[in-house]
């Protein structure tokens, strides 16, 4: 039972690492309606200007996160001015491609940059973790993930409801042209999306590499790929279906190494994921819109 | 997603597709034009015999095809004579097979005459295929598995086999160790670590070691967290984990045993070298770490070696490193014994090197090297343990 | 009507005599000795590329299904490929022979995991649809990573290796006998028999196929379930049937592809067809134009040959490469670039009026 709670608590903390990235995922895909491959790249640039604030410029942590954030917010907003909004009215094909464009773009420059040895990311949380925790050897890291997971997750539904930036965001994600015959400027509300999805990448980054440190070029490509799967099992668009979905899937990942085949273990969560999709189709807290004439 | 086919854009967006690819091409050449030669030490004539090397330069192994490529081009300048300069080339595979034969393609084009690569056991597997039905002397500085050599008269490695490295280590535990409790993590869609594994479970059985948990496997896709595995060994009371894994993935296991609070030793064997010399890892997690592996940086005699690597990259070289400058010192040998002038045809200097091969003992620094007619290399096997920070001989 | 018929059937042939024009002057080339040697060794995989896009077009061209998971096929049809190359090695000496048996087994094997997948699959529309058929990509990439396959005087031995402890010596092959696949390890040690020619003669077949397909009936059905499917249902067509003959034929030729190109190198693993295969694969059916198998074919060709052609730039090779294919899709696809483009080049223009009937 003991060593079960144990896998339990390592499926959240895995868990929480992908919805912080799903979360920026479903953000982007539900308000600019395209799958952002890059995303994961975003993360691990991210990772990088902390890393590079921490060791090389000494800064102290937190105000290496704060830098991090500023540059990725930055990177996002450039690279959907750049290569995406170009494209807004081709179709999703083509914006699809051009993010794997981006993606393989940004894995080269930072290895230009940083080179393709691995650096090892230093933990920038380190706390005594409560007893009861501890016994189930829960880290301190994974505890300030879920934690800054839940928050992330709370204040996007809050800015999505109640804000008008946010009321804009649900109303491109509606009906882009209507949005824009009400006066929304459809151009500037998906540049804040980038914005606040690559913001979150920022400290997704941190975090996942606080959790697992190794930090190189390809470091958050196949996170990212996880993520996403994360956010289509919660149902992608949907805010509380991207935590959901992320959590759910670390702890069938953590159960599947644990118990059937950690050979097997990503192989499951893809199949779980399949089943998942047959019997609701939109992913577990998606809306489904069926098809009109 | 919907999907609109429109047929009427096709065939321009393809000519000015192909408008776009000329356009970045040029764009792209004013910017980087000049940084095409991978380094060399020719002589001013520009006579030289030409060397290729082959390793992924980008992609997620990038940091292992890194190392060997920048091993081989160290080896180039030292082992340069007056009479006999060496010059090399380095090529990217992306650690793709298709790749790797595509890099082989060019090295042939620029008129190499022996290879010094590729990195990795997949691409060196399809290139030695090659070089054997072209009859291109090769030697692989760090490819492990059993096939690279395999039937391959003109094929040779600079490193122990798969089947040896398990095997050695296992002999080691059964020795050093015989009442450890052994726990096994291996990456099981990389032929380098199912390969150990798979010899040192044979072998350890053969001991009668105590595997308590011999079949804790992951993914490079599943490579971020080894939390489950580690507690799985824990459970089973495991206090040596053998991890036939390179360092990048034995960093991580380290840093989550630790966050776990779980202690035990981790043997590994030659690609976890370089585990010390990751930019940011905290090294006393590292204490205690055993590895098979042939050559330490913090060895005195490798001093001269070391610094002017890290004066040049930057680093401090590892065992790919170190082996691969061992293979460009083991061919200047063997073309010095066999008696090569530069201008020699790759397909004549294939024969004469792969007998002159047998013949050389080369002083490397990853010992006394020689080599027998099947390829192998034998040298001897070392456990290190890494004490205070430092590789030290046990 | 008639002669709008004439002018696709017109269209078609004129993209087979391309095939053939280019094959045969490059092959000439090659006899002559003029094509450099890095270019002849990637002759083979341009091929099986080119079938890949002109399969996958299939799919999310015609059927208008986007498949992140077409690797997977390749896969598929890879492995049964070289299993029944290497198997029959001594029972059939001619390599010809056993290439087309294998792209056949290949082709075969595929379509049944075409079938099988396509059940589920297209069950679901659009995203969801992409990332159903990523996952099972990858599962097929993790199960084909299990396989441990021999073959003897016996036959063949099979080890499906779930906890990943077997090795080959459990297959206890017999005196004589080979070990082909070998877990994580791939096929190693693979005879090479694939051919140049043998890739050009697959291009042709599969264009056959999927021009044939998309020009019949079934075809129109195809496209029809694509634009609209609740229009296609009301006219009494079954929108899972057609999209499921388009899918499964995509599949088969892949797989045929798979055996072609898994015969081509001496060690194949189940790694190297991921998700990042697939998405190649998807770009060069993006870039050559939905539904368009001429575009296909060039667009397959030319972004294989890239990454080899910016060999010069060294380190910034794989950075110059994501540059081109941002700035080919923006160029391509974005209105304002577009019509700075017509209006440079009044060809363009001329033919965008002659398009836009």
């Amino acid at each position: 039972m003991n060593a079960f709670i144990q896998f339990l608590f390592n499926g959240i903390s895995l868990g929480s690492v992908y919805a912080i990235i799903a979360l920026g995922y479903t953000m982007v895909y539900g308000i600019a309606k395209m799958l952002n491959f890059a995303h994961g790249d975003v993360i691990m640039v991210g990772a990088y200007i902390s890393f590079c604030a921490t060791s090389y410029l000494g800064m102290p942590g937190w105000a290496s996160v704060v830098l991090s954030v500023i540059v990725c917010t930055v990177l996002g907003v450039v690279i959907e001015g750049l290569a995406y909004r170009p494209l807004r009215d081709a179709g999703p094909l083509a914006v699809l491609i051009t993010a794997i464009g981006v993606s393989y773009f940004l894995q080269n420059a930072a290895q230009l940059i940083w080179g393709a040895t691995p650096k090892n990311f230093t933990s920038l949380v380190t706390f005594p973790v409560p007893g009861f925790l501890a016994q189930y050897k829960v880290s301190a890291v994974s505890i300030v993930t879920v934690i800054a997971c839940l928050i992330i997750m709370v204040g996007l539904m809050w800015f999505t409801a109640n804000t008008k930036m946010g009321k804009a965001m649900r109303a491109c994600s509606e009906d882009k042209a209507a949005a824009q015959l009400m006066g929304v400027n459809v151009n500037k509300t998906i540049s804040m999306t980038f914005a606040i999805g690559s913001g979150l990448a920022a400290i997704a980054g941190v975090l996942l590499c606080s959790y697992s440190p190794v930090l190189k070029p390809t470091t958050g490509a196949m996170p990212g790929i996880k993520a996403f799967t994360a956010a289509v099992f919660g149902g992608i668009g949907s805010i509380p279906g991207a935590f959901v979905g992320g959590i759910l899937l670390g702890i069938i990942e953590a159960m599947a190494k644990a118990y059937i085949s950690s050979n097997l273990a990503n192989s499951i969560v893809f199949a779980v994921l399949i089943v998942v999709l047959l019997i609701k189709p939109a992913g577990l807290l998606g809306k489904y819109v069926p098809e009109k004439v | 997603m919907s999907i609109n086919m429109n047929p009427a854009m096709n065939r321009r967006s393809l000519i000015a597709g192909v408008a776009g690819l000329g356009a970045a091409g040029i764009l792209a050449g004013c910017s980087n034009g000049g940084s095409s030669d991978g380094g060399s030490a020719a002589s001013s004539d520009g006579a030289a015999f030409k060397l290729g090397t082959i390793g992924p330069l980008t992609g997620d192994t990038a940091t292992y095809g890194v190392s060997v490529t920048n091993g081989v081009e160290m080896g180039a300048e030292d082992f340069s004579t007056k009479d006999f300069p060496l010059t090399v080339k380095k090529e990217d595979s992306q650690g793709k097979p298709e790749t790797a034969v595509n890099a082989y393609g060019t090295l042939r084009d620029w008129g190499m005459q022996a290879l010094v690569g590729p990195t990795l056991t997949g691409t060196s597997v399809s290139v030695a295929e090659k070089c054997q039905s072209d009859r291109v002397f090769m030697i692989a500085p760090v490819a492990t598995a059993a096939d690279v050599t395999a039937d391959k008269d003109c094929v040779f490695r600079g490193c122990f086999t798969d089947p040896n490295q398990g095997k050695n280590a296992a002999k080691w535990l059964a020795k050093n160790k015989p009442d450890a409790k052994i726990a096994i993590i291996y990456q099981s869609d990389d032929a380098y670590s199912q390969g150990i594994c798979t010899a040192f479970t044979e072998e350890a059985k053969a001991d009668k070691l105590n595997l308590v948990k011999p079949d804790l496997a992951f993914k490079t896709d599943t490579a971020t967290d080894f939390k489950v595995q580690l507690g799985q060994a824990q459970d089973a009371g495991a206090d040596l984990v053998f991890c036939p894994l390179y360092y990048t993935p034995a960093s991580v296991i380290l840093k989550q045993a630790s966050d776990m609070g779980y202690k035990f030793t981790m043997m590994g064997c030659d690609g976890m070298d370089g585990l010390l010399s990751i930019k940011g890892f905290d090294t006393s997690l590292a204490e205690g770490v055993l590895m098979t592996t042939a050559f330490s940086a913090d060895d005195p005699a490798n001093a001269e070696f070391v610094k002017a690597y890290k004066d040049k990259y930057g680093d401090t070289p590892d065992q790919f490193a170190a082996t691969a400058y061992d293979c460009v010192h083991a061919v200047a040998e063997a073309c010095k014994k066999a008696g090569l002038s530069l201008d020699t045809a790759a397909e004549d200097a294939c024969d004469q090197l792969v007998k002159a091969f047998t013949e050389i003992t080369v002083d490397g620094l990853t010992g006394s090297l020689t080599w027998t007619s099947d390829g192998e290399v034998s040298k001897e096997a070392k456990v290190f343990e890494i004490q205070g920070g430092k590789y030290v001989a046990v | 009507m008639g002669f709008l018929k004439d002018k696709v059937t017109r269209r078609d042939f004129i993209t087979y005599a391309g095939v053939i024009v280019a094959f045969v002057i490059v092959q000439l080339l090659v006899n002559t000795h003029v094509i450099p040697y890095s270019l002849r060794g990637q002759l083979v995989p341009v091929t099986c590329y080119i079938v890949m896009a002109i399969s996958l077009n299939l799919v999310v061209g015609v059927a208008g299904d986007l498949s992140l998971g077409h690797a997977g096929f390749m896969s598929v049809g890879s492995f049964t490929g070289i299993v029944t190359a290497m198997s029959l090695a001594s029972a059939i000496p001619s390599p010809v022979v056993r290439l087309v048996l294998a792209m056949i087994v290949g082709a075969v094997f595929a379509a049944l995991a075409g079938f099988l997948i396509g059940l589920p699959v297209l069950r679901l529309r659009g995203d969801y649809l992409a990332i159903v058929s990523l996952a099972f990509g990858e599962i097929i990439k993790d199960l084909v990573n299990c396989l441990i396959v021999g073959a003897d005087s016996h036959g063949l031995h099979v080890i499906f290796d779930m906890a990943g402890t077997k090795t080959i010596n459990d297959l206890n092959l017999a005196e004589g006998g080979v070990a082909i696949i070998k877990g994580a390890q791939g096929a190693s040690g693979t005879t090479t028999i694939s051919t140049f020619a043998a890739g050009f003669v697959l291009i042709m077949i599969a264009l056959v196929i999927v021009l044939n397909l998309v020009r019949s009936r079934t075809g129109r059905a195809i496209m029809a379930v694509r634009d609209n499917k609740i229009a296609a249902e009301s006219v009494g067509l079954s929108t899972t049937k057609y999209r499921m003959i388009a899918f499964v034929v995509s599949a088969a030729i892949a797989g045929a592809a798979g055996a072609l190109y898994g015969n081509n190198f001496s060690q194949m693993s189940a790694s190297q067809f991921d998700f990042n295969t697939s998405i190649l694969v998807l770009v060069f059916v993006v870039l050559g134009g939905l539904g368009n198998m001429r575009g296909s074919i060039i667009a397959a060709a030319l972004l294989t040959i890239l990454p080899e052609a910016l060999r010069q730039f060294s380190d910034y090779r794989m950075l110059v490469y994501a540059i081109v294919l941002i700035l080919v899709m923006l160029f391509t696809n974005n209105p304002q670039l577009k019509a700075l483009i017509q209006r440079l080049n009044p060809r363009f223009r001329k033919e965008a009026a002659a398009d836009g009937e």
